[in-house]
């Protein structure tokens, strides 16, 4: 029979089963590679998704507090790391603006994390580790302090003052 | 660019050789006979590399120690984008390895592989298989969820009863005081310190050894010229990887991987089952009785790898040709059948769950509503309301994020008539009546976007249940979640007090059990009273 079946060269035929055979090789393996490397790269590079809700924390009564006198009040606040829920101590420096409102700021200097505390005399927050100094609105006079003070989210309910997350003035424009 | 490819691969051979090491591998020369029956040590050894790297990927999400393993084992599962696929490759990667590394042994076994000169790769096979086994043994116990305590539980006491070395081995597993923080701690430096660089180990000597001796050839291989390893037969391996690779895929998308409840030490009812691979040695256990009991759970396995390992050195007859190794077939049809038959007969033999069980696997949101909220789901589910509201529909606005803007008398009117309330609605009125549509509506005010998992994953049992305890007003005396009246004791926490027959008892006779209880006694259909009772037992302390 076979003097009738078409008349190929030897070498072609083995040199395309033999492409074929490499072309099968690299194929699978670039399938298998990718089906296990881009799960794993979105398993590692996208952030999980939190299954708990922002809380809002009561920190006290507002008529407590005096218009212009910044004030720390220390709380506790549950905080969920990741699958660990954490009870942890935080403070925050609390004014009461001339307008009625509240800001609640978060108690780190924005430029190395150091805690700063309201000077009195001065009427502004200084930073003692690179005497960076604030307003009273949080905004930055001197120093080396890249942005204003942080502010906790704030909501006033039936009197009582909540704080939410803390942003940054950059998440707070976004 | 083939110019530079070259020149690149001529500085590498230059300064580390490696491009000419990898074509001597491939090079090698294989008998003519070679071909698809000489993939499974290929897949064997890619599934062991996969494995590696899942577990890997695990281990950058995971924390080795009781409770904070499970937790994070959760977390992995309901918040990190993809942990759900990588932790299924891995589990079923684990069975699919111990299927691949049986083919192999049972093609090796057939051909009659193991002759001379090849007995030592035969041997480094079995301690292969072995550690495949340990590896499942020790990973079993990872999640440390019900299941992996109970079960390791048995095998700490299977090892216990070892002739002599018992009391060394519980000292060595760490479960002198039963299985604890020691036992884990040991389970896990073997499972992630141990095996994986004594696999790679006697894997490199494994593979050596096949090439040293060459593929073995079978009778008649002499007469014929011998045949380049690459690309035909890469060729074949890669496919068959492909293969493997493609179920096991399938089987992590597709198959759920169980996970129960936190591992509790208490429960006084969990009925431990091995993993489906070991049900057989489970199954062989129970022709044990008493003293004898050592004969199955250790002797008749010892003596199983005893002879695994003599294989080589009893048979030393020629090379025949595979068709006339009847013997060597027959052996393994035979075990195949006392395999099979061992493990169906313990499934068989496995009672079926008589109370439907909670995945911990998926996201628990429901398990924190109120029982009004749940049979708000069970109605939600019953008028499809999903049909137009569900996130990816465009009829109806997304209920996750619009409920909260809406109070709940507004809500029941708008169920009544969809179009007075919001003018051009096309939704039809909710035919349901009052104390449903509270339901309905006290679980819409409670949805959330954080929370919206539980619309699809309370469980059928658990939305029924909580039906039949709305419509039985079991809330006027009973607190569940912290909802409802504290007549009588609040039920959270009820699996944790009581049995289920004592509670099913309860329910048509209580003064029976509480002489005081001034509860009256509830006569429910079977499917009611099953549905209420798994709810209850679901119920968080």
């Amino acid at each position: 029979m076979e003097e009738f079946e078409p008349a190929r060269p030897a070498a072609a035929d083995a040199s395309s089963r033999r492409g074929f055979f490499q072309a099968g090789i690299l194929g699978l393996g670039a399938a298998i590679a990718a089906a296990l490397g881009l799960p794993a790269l979105a398993y590692l590079l996208t952030p999980p998704k939190s299954r708990q809700p922002d809380a809002w924390i009561e920190i006290g009564d507002l008529d407590k507090l005096a218009t212009g006198a910044p004030l720390e009040v220390a709380f506790r606040r549950i905080r969920t790391d990741a699958w660990k829920v954490v009870i942890e101590k935080d403070t925050a420096w609390v004014v009461k603006r001339a307008d009625g409102g509240v800001t609640a700021f978060g108690p780190q200097c924005t430029h190395l994390g150091c805690a700063y505390h309201w000077d009195d005399g001065r009427q502004q927050f200084l930073c003692p580790c690179h005497s960076s100094l604030f307003r009273i609105d949080g905004s930055v006079i001197s120093g080396p302090a890249p942005r204003p003070l942080d502010r906790y989210e704030t909501k006033v309910e039936n009197g009582r003052l909540m704080l939410g997350r803390l942003r940054t003035s950059i998440e707070r424009q976004a | 660019m083939k110019r530079q490819v070259e020149s690149l691969v001529a500085w590498l051979e230059d300064r580390t050789g490696l491009p000419g090491a990898v074509a001597h591998f491939l090079d090698e020369k294989i008998p003519a006979s070679g071909g698809w029956h000489q993939v499974f040590g290929s897949v064997a050894m890619f599934l062991f590399l996969t494995q590696a790297f899942t577990g890997i990927l695990l281990a950058f999400n995971y924390a080795p120690t009781p409770g904070e393993a499970y937790n994070s084992l959760r977390y992995i599962l309901t918040e990190v984008t993809g942990g759900r696929l990588i932790r299924g490759l891995h589990h079923w990667g684990a069975s699919m390895m111990i299927v691949i590394v049986v083919l192999h042994m049972a093609q090796v076994f057939v051909f009659g592989a193991y002759k001379k000169p090849r007995e030592t790769t035969w041997l480094l096979g079995v301690v292969l298989l072995l550690l495949t086994l340990t590896y499942g043994l020790t990973g079993y116990l990872l999640p440390w969820d019900n299941r992996a305590y109970w079960g390791t539980v048995v095998a700490t006491k299977i090892a216990a009863s070892a002739p002599l070395a018992g009391p060394y081995m519980t000292r060595l597993l760490g479960a002198a005081k039963g299985v604890g923080v020691v036992t884990f701690a040991r389970f896990y430096a073997v499972h992630v310190l141990l095996l994986p660089p004594a696999t790679l180990l006697l894997i490199l000597a494994h593979v050596y050894l096949v090439r040293r001796h060459g593929v073995t050839p079978q009778p008649g291989d002499e007469a014929l010229p011998r045949k380049p390893f690459y690309p035909a037969q890469v060729f074949k391996d890669t496919a068959a990887i492909f293969i493997a690779f493609a179920i096991l895929f399938t089987l992590a998308v597709a198959a759920k991987v169980p996970l129960e409840q936190l591992a509790d030490p208490t429960d006084t009812t969990y009925i431990p089952r091995p993993e489906w691979y070991f049900l057989f040695l489970f199954q062989t256990l129970k022709f044990f009785e008493g003293p004898l009991e050592i004969v199955g759970s250790t002797i008749l396995p010892g003596l199983a790898v005893l002879a695994l390992l003599a294989v080589p050195f009893v048979d030393r007859g020629q090379m025949v040709k595979v068709t006339r190794r009847t013997v060597a077939i027959g052996f393994v049809v035979l075990a195949g059948i006392g395999w099979g038959g061992l493990t169906a007969a313990a499934v068989l033999s496995t009672p079926r769950e008589a109370v439907a069980q909670v995945d911990y696997s998926a996201p628990t949101d429901w398990i924190q509503l109120s029982p009004e909220e749940m049979a708000g789901i069970a109605y939600f589910r019953g008028e499809n309301c999903v049909g137009c509201h569900s996130a990816g529909a465009s009829m109806g606005p997304d209920l996750t994020r619009t409920a909260v803007h809406k109070d709940a008398a507004w809500m029941i009117r708008h169920f009544k008539q969809p179009a007075a309330v919001r003018p051009g609605s096309a939704m039809p009125p909710v035919a349901l009546g009052d104390a449903q549509l509270n339901s309905l509506a006290a679980f819409l005010l409670k949805l959330t976007p954080e929370n919206s998992s539980a619309l699809a994953d309370a469980p059928d049992f658990a939305v029924r249940g909580a039906v039949v305890y709305q419509t039985g007003h079991c809330a006027a005396c009973h607190m569940v979640n912290g909802v409802g009246m504290k007549v009588g004791p609040p039920l959270n926490g009820l699996a944790k007090r009581q049995t289920r027959s004592w509670v099913d008892d309860h329910f048509a006779n209580p003064q029976k059990l509480s002489p005081a209880s001034i509860m009256p006694p509830y006569q429910f259909s079977a499917e009611d009273k099953k549905n209420l009772m798994a709810y209850l037992f679901s119920l968080p302390e």
